[in-house]
Formats: C-alpha cells, sequence, structure tokens
C-alpha cells in the first residue's frame, strides 16, 4: 500500500461516523461570515462547532453566521458554552437538538471563571443525563485520567481533554497526563480542545498520538485566518503521518548518522591524537 | 397584570399569556432566525409551545445559533 493510500485509509471515526480530517474547528470571533467560510474552507476541516445564545433580533450577524454554517456542509456540534450547571447544560443541549436537528452536543460544564475549566463533577452528571437521553457526548474535559474514566464509564464514546485553557494558546500543560490518557485510553477517540495556539503545537498533539486538535481562537484571530487554518490543517496532517509512521526514540549521547566506515582522514585523526598525548 | 421577563426584557400582559401567542409576534418579526425556547431554565420542544401558558414571573429566554468554539 502506498503512502497516500494508507493516509487516505486513515480515517477519524466518532460515533459511528468517518471523517478523513483530523482538525475541528471552531466558528466563533471570525472578523466575518466570510473570513470564517475561507478558514474551514483551506482548513479543510469536515467538523464546526456553534453555540447558541439569546441575541438581538435586530442583531443579524447570528442569522449570518448560521447561514454560512450551513452552507459549508459541514457536520455540526454544537456546544454548551458558558454552561456552569448540570440543568443549565442539558437544557442548552436539548435547544441545540432541537435546532440544529443532531444529537452530537460538545458538552461543557464550566467551574471556574478564571481558567474556564470543566467543573468534572458536573460535568460527569450532566453527560449521563444527556447520553440517557439519546445524545452522543463529546465532553470537553481536563486531562485528569480518573475523570476521563469516569465519562467513558457513563457512556462517552469521544473524549477531548484541555491543552491549556480554553483562548490561551499556551499548548499542551501538562503532557505527563496527556501521554498518560493517551496510554490507558489507546482506543478511545482523544481530541484535544482548547489552547492550541499554534500548528506546532496541534501538531505534537498529533505526534503523541491524539486523534484530532478542536481549535477557533488561533485561527480565528490570525493575521490571515484562512492562511493559519491552511497551516493548522497540514501541521496535523503532518503529526498524524509522524505518529503512524512511528518516532525515533530520543537518546542521550549523539550518533552518527552518516556512516563511519570509510571515512578518509580517520587514520590521520587517529596520529593526531597520539601526537597531542 | 402579568409581567414576564423574555431574554431578560420586562413585558407585561393583562392576563395569562400562551406561549405560542407570545412566539407568534416573535416569529412575524424574525421569519427566517432559527430559536430554540426555555421557560424557567427549561427546554420546551416546538410542539408543546400550544400547551404552555406563561404565569406572572415566568422566565422566557429565546436563543438563536452564533459561532461558538
Amino acid at each position: 500500500m502506498s503512502n497516500t493510500n494508507i493516509q487516505s485509509a486513515d480515517t477519524l471515526t466518532l460515533y459511528g461516523e468517518s471523517f478523513s480530517s483530523r482538525l475541528l474547528l471552531g466558528t466563533a470571533l471570525y472578523s466575518s461570515p466570510q473570513a470564517m467560510l475561507e478558514s474551514i474552507q483551506s482548513s479543510r476541516c469536515e467538523i464546526v462547532t456553534l453555540g447558541l445564545r439569546r441575541q438581538n433580533p435586530k442583531d443579524r450577524d447570528g442569522a449570518q453566521i448560521w447561514d454560512a454554517i450551513k452552507s459549508t456542509g459541514c457536520r455540526l456540534l454544537p456546544n454548551t458554552a458558558g454552561c456552569k450547571t448540570v440543568k443549565e447544560a442539558v437544557n442548552l443541549a436539548e435547544m441545540s437538538r432541537e435546532i440544529f436537528s443532531t444529537s452530537w452536543i460538545k458538552l461543557e460544564v464550566i467551574g471556574d471563571d478564571y481558567n474556564l475549566q470543566p467543573d468534572p463533577f458536573g460535568l460527569v452528571e450532566a453527560a449521563e443525563e444527556l447520553i440517557k437521553r439519546g445524545f452522543k457526548v463529546l465532553p470537553y474535559c481536563t486531562d485528569d485520567l480518573v475523570l476521563c474514566q469516569k465519562l467513558l464509564k457513563v457512556g462517552c464514546e469521544v473524549l477531548m481533554p484541555w491543552g491549556s485553557p480554553i483562548g490561551t494558546g499556551q499548548g499542551l500543560l501538562n503532557k505527563y497526563n496527556l501521554r498518560t490518557l493517551r496510554e490507558r485510553l489507546p482506543n478511545i477517540p482523544l481530541i484535544v480542545d482548547a489552547g492550541i495556539g499554534a500548528p506546532s503545537q496541534a501538531c505534537e498533539a498529533m505526534e503523541m498520538g491524539f486523534d484530532a486538535v478542536l481549535l477557533n481562537t488561533a485561527v480565528a484571530k490570525a493575521q490571515q485566518p484562512a492562511l493559519m487554518a491552511q497551516a493548522f490543517g497540514n501541521a496535523i496532517d503532518a503529526g498524524r503521518a509522524a505518529y503512524i509512521a512511528g518516532l525515533m526514540q530520543k537518546r542521550q549521547t549523539a550518533s552518527p548518522s552518516t556512516p563511519v566506515i570509510g571515512q578518509p582522514f580517520w587514520h590521520q585523526r587517529r596520529h593526531d591524537k597520539q601526537d597531542q598525548q | 397584570m402579568v409581567t414576564i421577563s423574555i431574554n431578560d426584557e420586562t413585558r407585561q400582559f393583562p392576563q395569562p399569556v400562551n406561549l405560542d401567542d407570545v412566539l407568534q409576534d416573535y416569529r412575524a418579526h424574525n421569519p427566517d432566525l432559527a430559536f430554540a425556547i426555555a421557560v424557567n431554565g427549561e427546554f420546551v420542544p416546538r410542539t408543546q409551545y400550544a400547551n404552555v401558558q406563561l404565569q406572572d414571573g415566568d422566565t422566557l429566554d429565546i436563543v438563536n445559533p452564533v459561532g461558538g468554539g
């Protein structure tokens, strides 16, 4: 099988649906619906996140964004952003399911305003309730192994641990925890969600074996969002290919890559060394 | 007099009012706007609008799609 075929056969499967792209892109914070559309297109993403908010009916921005998102044909992943209680999250998820006609939900239950850290206790409770109601829950969670295990126990089939707090662009803050998740949950789709600020960080997550990356701010707030979206798409492809190819083990000592045998001046250098002694 | 909060704006009605009636006005002004409803924080499916009578002090949330991360 050629390298191209290996990569084309390497699909991301979430709740039984397959995707060729491993980038999930947010639709907030763009300067215009057009900038968002161009970014989605150049990123080659197939899943986009979106939300629900109260709006002044005279403000047509929301309607324009929604029309633009629909036109992409991407799978929709609505979120429960901003919810701080189980009740809020469950009810917003129900409202999302009705409007967007999908049972997929990016579940957010925020526990602290400073770092927008997920509330692990509320998250598990809300996930359990939503799964009982027929939702396919993709929880935005911390990188805590036991929390992730509990989310799986209540029926989540995908987990979305944070790289770092939302919108910080700090990348993968706790690589030990993230590697532990990958090691302990080898067969669960793991998507690094939040905190990714640069394509190199997304590439690193993919090299570590994560299945996908979800991001928004780093693209939407770039000086050229569509170009940045393309850069992220390429970085994620590169990281995935590197993971499949298998990274070399790190070593303490140097090891020449060019063969030593046949090297000219070999004896000359040995004589020089003897002269110094 | 019945006072109802709609997206944090207070509106008054002479008597309890049907949710569907309140939303007819909203729909008329926003015919192309997708929305969903919660009353007192509880989701109300659109099939139930006609069965919900809003009482004094009730809170109505109307939400629409927005970009999100």
